[in-house]
């Protein structure tokens, strides 16, 4: 669905690395304190062990981080702080009495070459997403989606529904309308997450009969988006693919592709729907509805309870 | 109206429900004259089928007299007597052109969930879970039906209500079932369950030129109606080796086609049948294929193995070997219902079959908790229970 695929981070084996890494080190520091503790050359009393249990959690959570979010030089900048926070504990054990000088010494030395390693990672991942930022426009806190469908109704029908975007609201089922203002000028209205009206003014870019309509937000919009949507003819009178790709930065950023996703909204599975309501209307002439109640089908998080079932 | 509701396992009883109305233009309101409890609605009163709603009206074997007809149906009016195919197809959509109507990729409002459960989605159904798209069932007073236009067949007033009504469902389940299988001259047919899907596929195996059908099951009285109504020979599974009695009834040669018309909820004697009730009471398989692995095992080399009987979820120890190294074929759906109504109309109109051999329980709607209980436990030679509203 992210287009941005192609984008991975070369420092992949790195990152990998520097992730499993943090999970044994924290998983050994959580586990076994006492013994990590003496493996490193400070005394093993209760107030040193437990600031050694803290920092195995969080080295666990830089792990977790590193390892699920790979091309976030985030986690890397956050070891580089752990491992300063490391050293300076280190620095402040040695004074101990009852310290092995020896061990601390050859612990800060390990620290020391994986700050650097850390170093080298959190600066490559840094790169790397400037260079998308250049190479796509955006990066992943803006949202990307492509979906496409196949309709058995002829190129020119399908393509005459999209134009002008008047019949979007019909099954686009977050879009409550989009007005024509003139000179590839129109006005979209939404709802946006958590209900709330959202508006914006877009121009339409492309429009090529019966192969594409593209068309994007005006600078000055709530919600910065841009949309293109090509039509082909299916192979072996299979009517016309519709191959939509929307991007979008929703109104409240992240925190607001997080809320949506919460309510069943993920864009990608939004779109999917809308697609198949779109289908649905050029095929059968209605929207498939099973009964008087239903809003049209909410998907994802509209969990079933299975009662009694065993499947 | 009056309807039949689902409330959990083994809890189906007649609810006071509003009465449907026309949502779309190509509905129709019907008011039903007679409907049926469908094997495959047991899967639902034993909670096999996942995705049920408390107070869901079930039932997807129905007919009636149209009340009602949305704006964009000319070709159904107020008073025709109709038969309303189970599965729900706009008649448009590509599958809907090539006739794969139980395939139809616009009915099915909740398809995201058959995605989910199966990859892609098959159409709608009424009455049969939230996968297949939470539609209303037929056993109750009045349906919606949508896509009118396409699915309910009109017929003719000579006919009964009982020698008509399986064209709905269990007379082209068996039919198709039967023509899965590519049936050649002498070819010998084996039919596993002889509920009533299992005995249409007898009777249609002969139709299409089978030389022997052998029907297997357990309930005497079911073999002998495969025997007295279909002219099959039979094998009762708890009193002879299936594979052993194949093989001889064959010659040696093994039935070229088999036909499971069991599904999911399978039994078998000893440990075979126990290892698959532990494994889903466990969860950690959903159906229970003993059928269909007998099926694949005694199927000569390079046959058909031909699935009618409903299956939801995933398998275990499935017999891929066989398939591979004889090259054996396996071929299932959800009945093309709207396909086979006309030919089959005919049959019945020109007396070469009468559905209604297997009507065993005639019961009105209040009855229906009674109506599944008997037909669940095959108590008083239950075979199938029609219901009157």
């Amino acid at each position: 669905m992210h287009t941005y695929a192609q984008a991975r981070p070369s420092h992949e084996r790195l990152v990998a690395g520097l992730g499993w890494f943090s999970l044994a080190l924290g998983t050994a520091e959580l586990a076994a304190p006492r013994a990590m503790a003496r493996l490193i050359g400070i005394p093993d009393d209760p107030r040193l062990v437990n600031i050694v249990r803290a920092f195995g959690a969080r080295e666990i959570a830089s792990g977790l981080g590193m390892l699920t979010q790979p091309d976030h030089p985030t986690w890397a900048w956050s070891r580089l702080g752990g491992d300063a926070v490391d050293l300076a504990f280190l620095g402040s054990a040695a004074n101990e009495e009852s310290a092995n000088h020896k061990r601390v010494a050859l612990a800060a030395a390990a620290v020391a070459g994986v700050a650097a390693l850390d170093l080298l990672c959190a600066r490559g991942l840094q790169e790397e997403r400037e260079q998308r930022r250049a190479a796509f426009g955006y990066i992943d806190d803006e949202v990307s989606v492509e979906r496409a469908i196949t309709v058995m109704r002829p190129i020119e029908e399908v393509f005459a529904f999209w134009k002008g975007y008047a019949n979007l609201p019909r099954f686009m089922r977050h879009l409550t309308s989009v007005e024509t203002l003139g000179e590839n000028r129109t006005r979209w209205t939404a709802t946006g997450p958590a209900g709330m009206a959202v508006s914006w003014d877009a121009e339409t870019t492309v429009e090529r009969e019966n192969e594409w309509i593209a068309w994007r937000s005006l600078e000055n919009a709530d919600v910065c988006h841009h949309g293109s949507v090509r039509f082909r003819q299916a192979p072996g009178q299979r009517g016309t693919e519709l191959h939509v790709h929307l991007q979008y930065r929703p109104p409240a950023g992240r925190l607001g592709r997080g809320i949506a996703w919460l309510f069943g909204e993920e864009p990608g599975q939004q779109i999917k729907e809308d697609l198949r309501r779109f289908k649905q209307l050029l095929e059968t002439g209605e929207i498939s509805l099973a009964r008087s109640t239903d809003a049209p089908a909410a998907p994802a998080t509209d969990r079933m309870y299975v009662e009694g079932g065993q499947a | 109206m009056r309807a039949a509701c689902w409330h959990g396992r083994h809890d189906i009883h007649v609810d006071h429900v509003a009465d449907p109305t026309i949502l779309n233009p190509r509905d129709a309101i019907i008011r039903i004259t007679r409907t049926a409890i469908c094997g495959s609605d047991l899967h639902l009163y034993n909670g096999f089928i996942p995705a049920m709603k408390k107070g869901d009206i079930i039932g997807h074997e129905f007919m009636g007299e149209v009340v009602e007809v949305g704006a964009g149906v000319s070709s159904l009016r107020k008073g025709d007597r109709v038969v309303v195919p189970f599965p729900i197809a706009c008649g448009h959509c590509e599958p809907c052109s090539r006739e794969l109507y139980s395939l139809c990729e616009n009915s099915n409002p909740n398809a995201w969930m058959g995605e989910q459960m199966w990859g892609y989605t098959p159409c709608g159904i009424f009455g049969y879970s939230h996968i297949m798209g939470g539609y209303p069932g037929g056993q109750a007073e009045y349906a919606r039906v949508p896509f009118a236009d396409v699915g309910p067949l009109k017929v003719p007033d000579e006919l009964s209500d009982e020698q008509v009504l399986f064209l709905s469902d269990i007379f082209p389940t068996g039919f198709m079932a039967a023509e899965a299988c590519g049936i050649r001259p002498g070819d010998v047919v084996a039919v596993w369950g002889c509920g009533p899907v299992g005995q249409f596929a007898i009777k249609s195996a002969y139709m299409l030129g089978a030389a022997k059908v052998i029907a297997i099951d357990r309930f005497p009285y079911r073999l002998r109606i495969a025997a007295s109504q279909g002219g099959a020979e039979t094998i009762n599974y708890e009193q002879l080796s299936v594979s052993e009695a194949l093989r001889e009834m064959t010659a040696g040669r093994g039935p070229d086609h088999c036909i499971d018309a069991v599904g999911l909820e399978g039994h078998a004697p000893g440990i075979k049948g126990a290892y698959d009730k532990a494994k889903t009471m466990m969860m950690l398989e959903t159906d229970r294929p003993v059928a269909l692995r007998e099926a694949i095992m005694n199927c000569r080399s390079g046959g058909t193995i031909s699935v009618a009987g409903v299956y939801g979820g995933f398998i275990d120890k499935f017999p891929m070997g066989a398939i591979v190294n004889r090259a054996l074929t396996i071929r299932s759906g959800q009945t093309h219902v709207h396909r086979y109504m006309r030919p089959l109309l005919e049959r019945i109109r020109s007396g070469e079959i009468d559905p209604s051999f297997i009507i065993t329980h005639r019961l009105s709607l209040d009855d229906v908790a009674e109506g599944y209980s008997t037909f669940s436990l095959k108590e008083d030679e239950c075979l199938k229970v029609v219901m009157t509203p």
